[in-house]
C-alpha cells in the first residue's frame, strides 16, 4: 500500500488550516467537558443537594454515566455517522452539541428555584456532553491524519493530542480568573456560570472556521470509488479481520494510555488536594504550571514517533510511568508533610469566628489554628462546629479540616514531580492518534478507532479516581482496624495503595503492546 | 515470537476470567449488599459494563492470540 498524498502534493498552508480548525474545536470540547468536573463542588450545591437521595442519585449518574458509559456510545454513534456521511459534517455536529449543552448548563436555574427539573436537565445535558466528546476526538484525529503527508502523521496529529491537556489547563485558568475577579459569595451565586456561558462564543468561532474546511481527501476518494461501507459497525466489530485490531488497540495501547493520562493529570490533582491536603488554589497552580510546561512535549513525542516508531515511544512512557509512580507519589506526600518540616517557634496563631446560620437556630463556630514552618509552609487546622442557641441540646460533632500551604521550594518541587507525570502522558498520548488511525482502513476508520480510544480513556482511565480512592481508603481502614485490635498495621503507606490500579492495568497493557503491537510504520491509503 | 504470542493467549483468557470474577463476586455483590446510591451505581457499572468488557474482551483477545491471529504483525 502506498499513500496518494506525497510530501510535495500536500499544501502546507491548507494543512496548517486543517490542523488549526480541528485542534481549536477539539480544545473547546475538552474545555467544555472539564469545566463541569472542575466546578463539580459548586454544581453539587446548586443542583444536587446531598440530603436529597434522588438528587444525589442523579449526581452519581451524571458523574459515572457521562464519563464512562456515554463516551463509547458517542464513539459508536458518531463514528458510524462519520464513516457514512463524512468526517467534516460529523465533527461539526459534535461541536454544536457540546457547545449548546455547556451553554445551557450555565443557564439552568438552581434546585431551589425549579426543584427536580434542575438536576434532571443537568444530567441530560451532561450526557449530551459525553456523547459529543465520544464523537469528536476520532473525527478530528482522522480528519487531520487523512490530510497529512506520510512520515509526518505523528507530528501533525500530535496537535490534536495537545488539546485535551490544553482544555484542562484553560478550564483551570478561566475558573481561577473568574474566582479572582469577584468575591467568593458572588462566585457561588452567579460567577460559576461564566465559564459555561463563554463557551458559546468559542464554539461559534470554531464552527465558522470548520464550516469553510473541505472534506477529508481520503474519505472523498473512498466515496468516489464506492468504497464506503453500508454498515461500519458490522464491518468493524462483526468481522474478525477488523475486530482483532480493535481489541489490540484497546488492550495493547489505549487501556494503558488511559490510566497514565488520568494518573498524571487527575489523580495527581486529587492526591494533592485530598491526601496531601494542599489548598485548592495552590494545588491547581501546581497542575496548571506542570501542564503549561509539559504540553509542548506532545508535539515532540508525536514527531519522534515518526522517526523511531509509535510503539517505542508509547511503551517507553508506559514503562517509565509504572516503574516510577510509587516513588513520585511518595515524594509528593513528603513535600507536603509538615511533620517533616521545622516549625517556627511561637508561630501558632488562633482565630475564632462565630456565624449565625440564617433561618435556623444553629450557630457555627470556626476555630482556625495556624502553624508556620521555616521553609515558608503553613498548616491551618480549621475546626467547625454547629451548636444550637437553645440550652440543653448537645452540640454537633466538630469537623476538622487540614489545609497545607507549601513553601516556595516544596511548591516548585511538586511542580517538577507532576511535570514528570505529564511527560509520561505526552509520551503515551502524543503518538496515539496516528497509531490508531494507521490501524484501520478509511471505510471504518472513524468508528474503529473511536471505540477503543473512548473505552480506554473513558472506562479504564475514567474509573481511576474512584478505584484508586477506594483502594487507598480500604488500606487506611485495614490499618485502623489493626491498630484498634493491637496488631501490626498491614499497610506501611496506605496513601500509595491506589496506585496499584494504574500500575497493574498499565503493566498488562505494556506486555500486550510489547508482544502484539507492530512497531513498523503503516500507510493509511487503502 | 509467534509461539510466545500464542502461549500468552491462555494468560489473557485466564486474566479476563479472573477480572470478571473479582469484579462481580468480590466487589459488586458486596456493594449491592451495602445498598445506597453511592454503592449501587458503581456495582451496576462493574457488573454490566466493566466485567463483560474485561472478561469478554480479554477472552476473545486471548482466543485470537491462541489462534495465531496476530502473527502477521511481525
Amino acid at each position: 500500500m502506498t499513500s496518494n498524498l506525497s510530501s510535495e502534493q500536500v499544501d502546507k498552508k491548507k494543512l496548517r488550516k486543517v490542523i488549526a480548525a480541528s485542534s481549536v474545536g477539539t480544545l473547546i470540547e475538552w474545555y467544555d467537558f472539564y469545566i463541569f468536573g472542575s466546578l463539580s463542588v459548586v454544581i453539587a450545591t446548586k443542583f444536587f443537594p446531598s440530603d436529597n437521595p434522588t438528587a444525589a442519585f442523579l449526581s452519581t449518574l451524571a458523574t459515572f454515566a457521562a464519563g464512562f458509559v456515554v463516551r463509547p456510545f458517542g464513539a459508536l454513534f458518531f463514528g458510524r455517522l462519520g464513516d457514512l456521511i463524512g468526517r467534516k459534517y460529523t465533527f461539526m455536529v459534535t461541536l454544536l452539541i457540546m457547545g449548546f449543552s455547556t451553554f445551557a448548563i450555565g443557564l439552568i436555574p438552581s434546585y431551589e428555584t425549579i426543584g427536580f427539573i434542575a438536576p434532571l436537565l443537568v444530567l441530560i445535558l451532561r450526557l449530551l456532553q459525553g456523547l459529543a466528546l465520544g464523537g469528536e476526538y476520532g473525527g478530528a484525529a482522522t480528519y487531520v491524519a487523512e490530510h497529512s503527508e506520510p512520515g509526518k502523521r505523528g507530528y501533525r496529529t500530535a496537535w490534536i493530542q495537545t488539546t485535551a491537556s490544553l482544555g484542562l489547563f484553560i478550564s483551570l485558568l478561566v475558573i481561577l480568573a473568574t474566582k479572582k475577579s469577584m468575591s467568593a459569595e458572588a462566585f457561588a451565586n452567579f460567577g460559576w456560570r461564566i465559564p459555561f456561558l463563554i463557551s458559546i462564543v468559542m464554539v461559534g468561532i470554531s464552527y465558522f472556521i470548520r464550516k469553510n474546511m473541505d472534506e477529508s481527501p481520503m474519505f472523498e476518494k473512498a466515496k468516489q470509488e464506492g468504497k464506503i461501507v453500508a454498515n461500519p459497525l458490522k464491518e468493524s466489530f462483526g468481522k474478525k479481520l477488523n475486530f482483532k485490531f480493535v481489541l489490540l488497540a484497546l488492550f495493547g495501547a489505549t487501556m494503558g494510555q488511559g490510566v497514565v493520562w488520568y494518573t498524571g493529570q487527575f489523580y495527581a490533582l486529587s492526591f494533592l488536594q485530598k491526601v496531601a491536603n494542599i489548598e485548592f488554589e495552590q494545588s491547581n497552580y501546581i497542575i496548571a504550571a506542570s501542564l503549561a510546561g509539559g504540553t509542548g512535549f506532545f508535539i515532540f513525542f508525536g514527531w519522534l514517533s515518526d522517526k523511531i516508531g509509535r510503539k517505542a515511544v508509547m511503551l517507553t512512557g508506559m514503562l517509565l510511568a509504572i516503574c516510577t509512580y510509587r516513588p513520585i507519589y511518595q515524594a509528593m506526600y513528603e513535600a507536603a508533610d509538615v511533620s517533616l518540616k521545622t516549625e517556627v517557634a511561637g508561630s501558632k496563631v488562633i482565630h475564632t469566628d462565630y456565624f449565625m446560620i440564617p433561618n435556623s437556630v444553629d450557630l457555627k463556630k470556626t476555630v482556625k489554628t495556624e502553624f508556620s514552618y521555616t521553609d515558608g509552609s503553613k498548616l491551618t487546622l480549621e475546626e467547625s462546629s454547629l451548636t444550637t442557641i437553645f440550652p440543653g441540646k448537645n452540640p454537633k460533632k466538630p469537623e476538622v479540616k487540614r489545609i497545607v500551604h507549601v513553601g516556595s521550594s516544596s511548591f516548585w518541587f511538586l511542580i517538577l514531580l507532576v511535570f514528570i507525570q505529564v511527560l509520561y502522558v505526552t509520551m503515551v498520548y502524543g503518538p496515539i492518534a496516528a497509531f490508531l488511525v494507521e490501524m484501520f482502513p478509511t471505510a471504518i476508520r472513524y468508528t474503529s478507532m473511536s471505540l477503543p480510544y473512548h473505552i480506554g480513556n473513558g472506562i479504564f482511565g475514567g474509573l481511576l479516581p474512584a478505584v484508586a480512592t477506594y483502594l487507598a481508603a480500604k488500606a487506611s481502614t485495614a490499618n485502623e482496624v489493626a491498630v484498634a485490635a493491637g496488631q501490626a498495621i498491614p499497610y506501611d503507606k496506605p496513601y500509595l495503595e491506589g496506585l496499584w490500579y494504574p500500575i497493574i492495568i498499565g503493566g498488562v497493557c505494556f506486555v500486550i503492546g510489547l508482544l502484539y503491537v507492530n512497531g513498523k510504520d503503516k500507510e493509511i491509503n487503502d | 515470537m509467534n509461539g510466545i504470542r500464542q502461549i500468552f493467549g491462555i494468560v489473557w483468557i485466564l486474566l479476563g476470567l479472573a477480572a470478571g470474577y473479582f469484579l462481580v463476586f468480590e466487589q459488586s455483590l458486596l456493594l449491592f449488599e451495602k445498598g445506597g446510591m453511592d454503592n449501587v451505581v458503581p456495582a451496576i457499572i462493574y457488573t454490566f459494563i466493566l466485567a463483560p468488557l474485561l472478561t469478554g474482551g480479554m477472552c476473545v483477545f486471548g482466543l485470537y492470540a491462541l489462534q495465531n491471529e496476530y502473527k502477521s504483525n511481525d
